[in-house]
C-alpha cells in the first residue's frame, strides 16, 4: 500500500496501472493530490481556482467505470462494458488546466481582472476530450495575464513560486501548470505556448513540456493571445506521461479551421518500453546543434548542462551536426510585432458589453476606457499598444508585413536545417529560474527569456523541453525541435535521453523547496515579493 | 427640391455604387445559428461564436462562399487562385469581436462587369470586386426605465453573411445608378444568392457621388450617400446630391469629403460624418481562417449550376415569346413571375406564351406587388398549372376576361384551384344562346324606350342594352355573344323570342363537351369535370 503522499510521486502511467490493478481508487488518488494542494498552495500559488467537489464526483464516476471493467475482465464479457485494457489511459488521472481553457459553468480568467466575473457557457475542445477520457480536473492554474509574460508575475492574481526556490519565478506564461506538476499537485497539466510559454516554464521547473505543431491541437475554447502562434500542449514529469496527454488532446476539430486533419499517432504506445531499447534508438539519429542558440546572455551553467546532454546523446550513438539558423536574431523582433498585432485584435472583444468586467463611463467611449483601462494590466496594455501601432495606416508595411516576410525566412532556416538532420537540440531557456521581480521592470530582459523558443512558434514547429540537470541547484531544460507533425520523434528522443541518464544523481532529487511548502509559516509569493521589496 | 437643372450641364456626375446584400443561407457566416432573424425575439439566435465569447473561433459557411463565387461568375469576374479573410478593426457595441471578418486585398471575385438598360440605351459597368463579410448586431435606441435614453443590442443579426459588390466610378446618372442596383438585384434573385429585399435591409445601397467639369478627367470631391431604402430613393438621393454639389460648385463653395444620409421624408441628404471621423481599420489577415483556394472543379460545378441570367432571359422573352422589351424586362425582373410563367407554359404548351406572359406581367404582378411597388420576388400561392387553366378558360370563352381577373385574384390569395373558384363564384361565362336569349328577352321587354331608340338608329343604345344583359347575368354572359344576339334580334325587327340559334357557336368551348356549360348561371360545375 502506497502512502497518500507516495501516490502523488507516481507517474501518470503508473497511476493508471495502479487504478486498473485496484491498488488504489481514483478517489484515493485524487484526495492524495487535493490534500497536497490544500496544504501547500498558500505558499506556492499555482492555482487560481479549485473545484474539489466536482473533481471528487468525477473521481467517483471513474471508480464506477473501473469497477465495472474489472468485473468484465473477471467474468465473460457482455460486450457493452469496456475491458480494463480498453479504458482511456487518463481515466481517473488528475490533470490541471491553465486558466485560459474555458470550461462550462466554471471561472476562466486568463489571469486577468477583466475576466474576473466571466463564467463560460461552453467547454473548450480539449476540456471535452479530457472529460471523455475520464481525466479529473481539480482546477485552473495561474498564468501571466492573457499568456503575455515569461514569469507568471503578470497575473492579476499575483505570482506563483518555483518549487525549486520559492523566491524565484516558475517561468511563464504557463507557470502555474509547471509549478503544480513540479510540486506533485498533479501528474499532468495543460499549458499553452505562444513564444515559449510551455517549454520555458518546463525548463525552469524541471518538468517535461511540449509545444505541438501549430494545428495539432484545437484552439477552440482557448482564450486567444496570438492566433497564428498559440498552441496547446502537455506538461508532465516524464516523457511518456506527456505523450499520453498529447495523445488525448490532439487531432482535428471542425470548430478550429486551423486544426489540421493529420493522423495522430499513439505517441505513448509507440515508445520503447525498456531503457535499453530506448537508448538503442539513438543510434544513427542525426541531431543538429544550432550555433545561434548558444550566444550572448546564456548562463555558463546552462550552456554546460546542455553541452553535456548533447555529448551524452552523441555517446549513445547520435550523430551531432552543427547547423545554422541564420535569421534567429530577428526572431524576437518579428515576434514582438506579429504577436502583439494579433493580440490587439483578439483582446478588443473585452469591451464590457456582453460579459466580464463592465464599468460605466459617461458615454460609449467612456465605458471602453473605464472597463479596459482598469481591467487590463500594464504588460497587456503595452502589447495592445505595440500591436495597434504596428497595424496602423502608414506603418503596416514597415512592421507587420515586413515581420511576416522575416517569418518566412525563419521558417526557411528550419526547412534547410531539417534537410540535413532529424531534429535540433538546443537550450530551452538561456538562464535558470530568475528571482521574483528581477525582470519585472525591464520588459526587454523579460522578452529575452524566450529567445530560444519563439522562433519555433514563428515556424509552427513542435518543440519539447526535458530536464537535463541542475545549474546552481536549479533545473536546466534541453529543447528538442522537430519537423512539423513529428512530435512522435521528439518523444522518442526525449525518452532515449531519459534512458541514458536514468542513473544521474539529479534525477533522484525532488524540488528543493517542497519541504518549505509544507510549513504553514512559509509566506505566499505575494507576501514574499513584499518582503523582498523591503 | 432643388431644381436648377442648368447648372448640371456644366458638370458630369461620377457615381460608384457599393451594395451589401444578405446572402441566402440557413446559418450564419461563422457559426450554426439561424439567419432567419425577421421574426425571432431579440438575442435568441446567438451562440458563443457570434457573441464573441472568449476562446471561440470562426468556421466559414461554405454556402455563403458559393453564393459569392456564383455571383462573381455571373458578373464575368475573375476568381483568384487564393482568397483570404481579413480583420477590420473598430470598436462599437454592435460589433462583438470589435473586428469584422471581411476581405481586404484578396476578395473572392474581382474585375467583373454588368450590362443593364437605361432610357438612354444599354450601359456596361465595371465591377471592382465582390467579397464576403459578416453583418453586425442591431442597435435599438429607446428610453429606459429611468427615462434616460438607452441602447439595446440584438445579436440575432450578428454574423449573418453579407456580400459587398462594388462598382468602378463609371456611372453618370441617378437613373443609371438605380438601374444598376435593380439589375444586380434581379441577378442575385435569379441565382438565388440573396432575397435582396431593400425594405428589410437585405440589400443596402450606398452611392459615392462626385462631379467634375464636363470634358475633364480628375475626380471631384466625393460624397458617400447612405440610408436609401428603396430603388426610388436611390435615384432621388443621387439626383438631389448631384444638384446640391452642382449648386455648391457654381457658387464657388468648397465641398467636403463626407458621408451623408438620405432623408426620404424631407427629400434631402444631410451630413452624417466628415472625413476627419474616418477610422483607421488596421486591416490584417485573419489568422483564425486559412486562405481559401477555390478548386477549379468546384468553380465549374458552380458555373454549371448557374440559371439563365436576367439579361439572357429578357432577350429570350423578347425574341422567342415576342414580348415588348418593357414586358420582357418586367417579367424577367421578378423571379416569382418567371417561375409562374415558365410553369404555366409547361403545363399547357398549346397556349400562346405571349398570352400567359400578359397575364403574369399585368394582372399577376399587380396583385402580387399590391403591398409595395418594390417588394422582392413575388411570393404568392399562385401555381403555374392553375394559371394555365385560367388562361385557357378565358381564351376559350368559358369565363370572361374580367371574371378571369377576379378568379386570379382569389387564386393568388388562397391558392385554390381555378375551376373550384369559378364554380364557387358562379363565374362560368354563358355563351350558350338559350339562356342568353331568355335574358335578352327580359331586357328588351323591360326597356321599350331604349329598344325603340335603337330601332330609330341610335346605335349607341346597343351598348346600354348589352350592359343590362351583362348585369342580369351577373357578368357571366359572353358580351360579344350578347351583342351579336341583340343585333340579330333587333335587325329582324322582331320583339319576340329569337329561335334557331346556331348551336355550333359554342362548339369549341371546353366546357360544352362535358355538359351544359353556361346553360344556367348556377351550374358551371362541368368545368370541374375536365380536371
Amino acid at each position: 500500500m502506497t502512502s497518500s503522499r507516495g501516490l502523488t510521486r507516481l507517474s501518470a502511467h503508473r497511476m493508471g496501472a495502479g487504478l486498473r490493478a485496484g491498488e488504489f481508487s481514483a478517489r484515493e488518488l485524487l484526495d492524495a493530490h487535493l490534500s497536497l494542494i490544500e496544504a501547500q498552495d498558500g505558499a506556492l500559488h499555482a492555482w487560481v481556482s479549485l473545484d474539489f467537489e466536482r473533481a471528487r464526483e468525477a473521481a467517483d464516476r471513474a471508480d464506477t467505470t473501473l469497477v465495472a471493467a474489472r468485473g468484465v475482465s473477471a467474468a465473460p464479457r457482455d460486450g457493452s462494458t469496456p475491458t480494463l485494457d480498453a479504458l482511456p489511459r487518463l481515466l481517473g488521472i488528475p490533470v490541471a488546466l491553465k486558466d485560459l481553457v474555458v470550461t462550462r459553468g466554471r471561472p476562466s480568467t486568463a489571469g486577468s481582472r477583466i475576466l474576473e466575473s466571466f463564467i463560460s457557457p461552453y467547454d473548450a475542445h480539449i476540456a471535452e476530450r479530457l472529460d471523455a477520457a475520464g481525466a479529473i480536473v481539480p482546477g485552473k492554474t495561474n498564468m501571466d495575464e492573457f499568456a503575455m509574460g515569461s514569469s507568471t508575475e503578470h497575473s492579476a492574481w499575483g505570482p506563483t513560486g518555483n518549487p525549486w526556490a520559492l523566491d524565484r519565478v516558475p517561468g511563464g506564461s504557463s507557470g502555474g501548470s509547471a509549478a503544480a506538476v513540479a510540486a506533485y499537485h498533479v501528474p499532468l497539466a495543460i499549458g499553452t505556448d505562444t513564444g515559449g510559454s510551455i517549454r520555458q516554464p518546463a525548463a525552469l521547473t524541471g518538468t517535461v513540456g511540449l509545444k505541438p505543431t501549430y494545428g495539432r491541437v484545437s484552439r477552440f475554447g482557448i482564450i486567444a493571445f496570438a492566433s497564428s502562434l498559440d498552441q496547446i500542449g502537455p506538461f508532465g514529469r516524464d516523457v511518456r506521461d506527456t505523450a499520453i496527454l498529447l495523445g488525448t488532446i490532439a487531432g482535428r476539430d471542425e470548430r478550429d479551421s486551423t486544426s489540421a486533419p493529420v493522423a495522430v499517432p499513439d505517441y505513448a504506445g509507440e515508445l520503447p518500453s525498456s531503457d535499453d531499447e530506448a537508448a538503442a534508438s539513438l543510434r544513427g539519429v542525426r541531431l543538429g546543434l544550432p550555433r545561434q542558440y548558444f550566444v550572448k546572455g546564456m548562463e555558463p551553467g546552462v550552456e554546460a548542462r546542455v553541452r553535456e546532454a548533447v555529448a551524452a546523446l552523441a555517446d549513445a550513438g547520435a550523430e551531432i551536426v552543427d547547423v545554422d539558423l541564420p535569421h534567429t536574431d530577428y526572431g524576437l523582433a518579428t515576434y514582438y510585432i506579429v504577436a502583439p498585432a494579433e493580440a490587439s485584435a483578439n483582446l478588443a472583444r473585452y469591451d464590457g458589453i456582453r460579459f466580464g468586467r463592465s464599468v460605466r463611463g459617461a458615454d460609449v467611449l467612456g465605458n471602453y476606457l473605464a472597463t479596459r483601462g482598469g481591467g487590463f494590466g500594464a504588460e497587456v496594455k503595452r502589447r495592445i499598444m505595440l500591436g495597434t501601432y504596428a497595424l496602423s495606416a502608414g506603418y503596416y508595411d514597415a512592421y507587420y508585413l515586413k515581420a511576416q516576410k522575416v517569418r518566412t525566412l525563419l521558417k526557411r532556416d528550419f526547412d534547410e536545417a531539417f534537410a540535413q538532420v532529424d531534429a535540433l537540440v538546443a537550450p530551452t531557456s538561456p538562464t535558470v529560474a530568475f528571482p521574483l521581480g528581477a525582470r519585472l521592470d525591464d520588459p526587454v530582459a523579460m522578452y529575452l527569456s524566450d529567445a530560444c523558443t519563439l522562433p519555433v512558434n514563428m515556424a509552427g514547429l513542435p518543440g519539447l523541453s526535458i530536464p537535463c540537470g541542475l545549474s546552481e541547484g536549479l533545473p536546466v531544460g534541453l529543447q528538442l525541435i522537430g519537423r512539423a507533425w513529428d512530435e512522435a520523434r521528439l518523444f522518442r528522443l526525449g525518452r532515449a535521453y531519459e534512458a541514458i541518464t536514468a542513473d544521474a544523481k539529479w534525477r533522484t532529487l525532488e524540488p528543493t523547496d517542497l519541504r518549505a511548502l509544507d510549513d504553514p509559516a512559509t509566506p505566499g509569493p505575494m507576501e514574499r515579493v513584499a518582503i523582498m521589496g523591503r | 427640391m432643388i431644381a436648377e437643372r442648368p447648372a448640371r450641364t456644366r458638370y458630369e456626375p461620377v457615381i460608384g455604387i457599393e451594395i451589401h446584400v444578405q446572402l441566402r443561407t440557413a446559418s450564419k457566416m461563422f457559426c450554426g445559428c439561424s439567419t432567419d432573424s425577421v421574426e425571432a425575439p431579440p438575442n435568441t439566435l446567438t451562440c458563443p461564436v457570434c457573441l464573441a465569447m472568449p476562446g471561440t473561433l470562426p468556421v466559414i459557411n461554405r454556402r455563403a462562399v458559393e453564393h459569392v463565387l456564383a455571383t462573381g461568375l455571373a458578373l464575368e469576374a475573375e476568381i483568384p487562385e487564393v482568397t483570404r479573410w481579413d480583420r477590420k478593426n473598430y470598436f462599437y457595441p454592435d460589433l462583438p469581436k470589435s473586428y469584422q471578418i471581411s476581405q481586404y486585398d484578396l476578395p473572392l471575385s474581382a474585375r467583373g462587369r454588368l450590362t443593364f438598360d437605361t432610357s438612354e440605351g444599354p450601359v456596361i459597368v465595371s465591377i471592382t470586386r465582390a467579397h464576403l463579410e459578416e453583418d453586425t448586431a442591431r442597435l435599438i435606441h429607446q428610453p429606459g426605465a429611468d427615462g434616460q435614453r438607452v441602447s439595446l443590442v440584438d445579436f440575432n443579426r450578428s454574423g449573418v453573411p453579407l456580400m459587398e459588390v462594388v462598382t468602378e466610378p463609371e456611372l453618370h446618372s441617378a437613373e443609371a445608378a438605380r438601374r444598376y442596383a435593380e439589375e444586380l438585384r434581379m441577378l442575385l434573385l435569379a441565382i438565388g444568392a440573396s432575397d435582396a429585399a431593400m425594405e428589410n435591409g437585405q440589400m443596402r445601397v450606398e452611392a459615392n457621388v462626385s462631379l467634375r467639369e464636363r470634358g475633364t478627367e480628375p475626380f471631384g470631391t466625393r460624397v458617400e450617400v447612405k440610408n436609401m431604402n428603396s430603388f426610388r430613393s436611390v435615384e432621388r438621393a443621387i439626383e438631389f446630391e448631384i444638384d446640391r454639389q452642382a449648386q455648391a460648385l457654381d457658387a464657388g463653395e468648397p465641398l467636403s469629403q463626407e458621408t451623408r444620409g438620405w432623408d426620404d421624408a424631407r427629400g434631402v441628404t444631410y451630413t452624417m460624418r466628415s472625413k476627419e471621423d474616418s477610422h483607421d481599420y488596421r486591416y490584417f489577415p485573419e489568422p483564425d481562417l486559412p486562405p481559401l483556394r477555390p478548386d477549379r472543379a468546384w468553380l465549374e460545378r458552380i458555373r454549371a449550376g448557374l440559371p439563365e441570367l436576367p439579361a439572357a432571359r429578357r432577350a429570350r422573352y423578347r425574341d422567342e415569346v415576342g414580348l415588348s422589351a418593357y414586358d420582357a424586362a418586367v417579367l424577367a425582373g421578378d423571379a416569382g413571375a418567371v417561375a409562374l410563367f415558365e410553369s404555366a407554359r409547361n403545363a399547357d404548351p398549346g397556349l400562346s406564351a405571349k398570352r400567359i406572359a400578359n397575364w403574369v406581367t399585368g394582372e399577376y404582378l399587380r396583385l402580387a406587388k399590391g403591398a409595395g411597388p418594390e417588394s422582392t420576388t413575388s411570393a404568392t400561392r399562385a401555381d403555374g398549372v392553375q394559371l394555365a387553366r385560367l388562361v385557357r378558360l378565358v381564351e376559350e370563352g368559358a369565363i370572361s376576361g374580367t371574371n378571369g381577373k377576379q378568379v386570379l385574384e382569389r387564386h393568388v390569395a388562397t391558392g385554390e384551384a381555378v375551376d373550384a373558384i369559378v364554380k364557387e363564384l358562379g363565374l362560368a361565362q354563358i355563351s350558350d344562346e338559350r339562356p342568353l336569349v331568355a335574358a335578352i328577352d327580359d331586357v328588351v321587354a323591360a326597356n321599350p324606350t331604349a329598344v325603340s331608340d335603337l330601332l330609330a338608329g341610335k346605335t349607341q343604345v346597343l351598348g346600354f342594352l348589352t350592359g343590362q344583359v351583362m348585369k342580369a347575368t351577373r357578368g357571366q354572359a359572353n358580351a360579344a355573344k350578347v351583342r351579336e344576339l341583340l343585333e340579330r334580334r333587333l335587325a329582324s325587327g322582331a320583339q319576340g323570342p329569337t329561335e334557331g340559334a346556331p348551336a355550333g357557336s359554342t362548339g369549341d368551348d371546353p366546357g360544352s363537351t362535358g355538359g351544359p356549360l353556361g346553360s344556367t348561371g348556377d351550374d358551371p360545375g362541368s368545368i370541374g369535370s375536365r380536371d
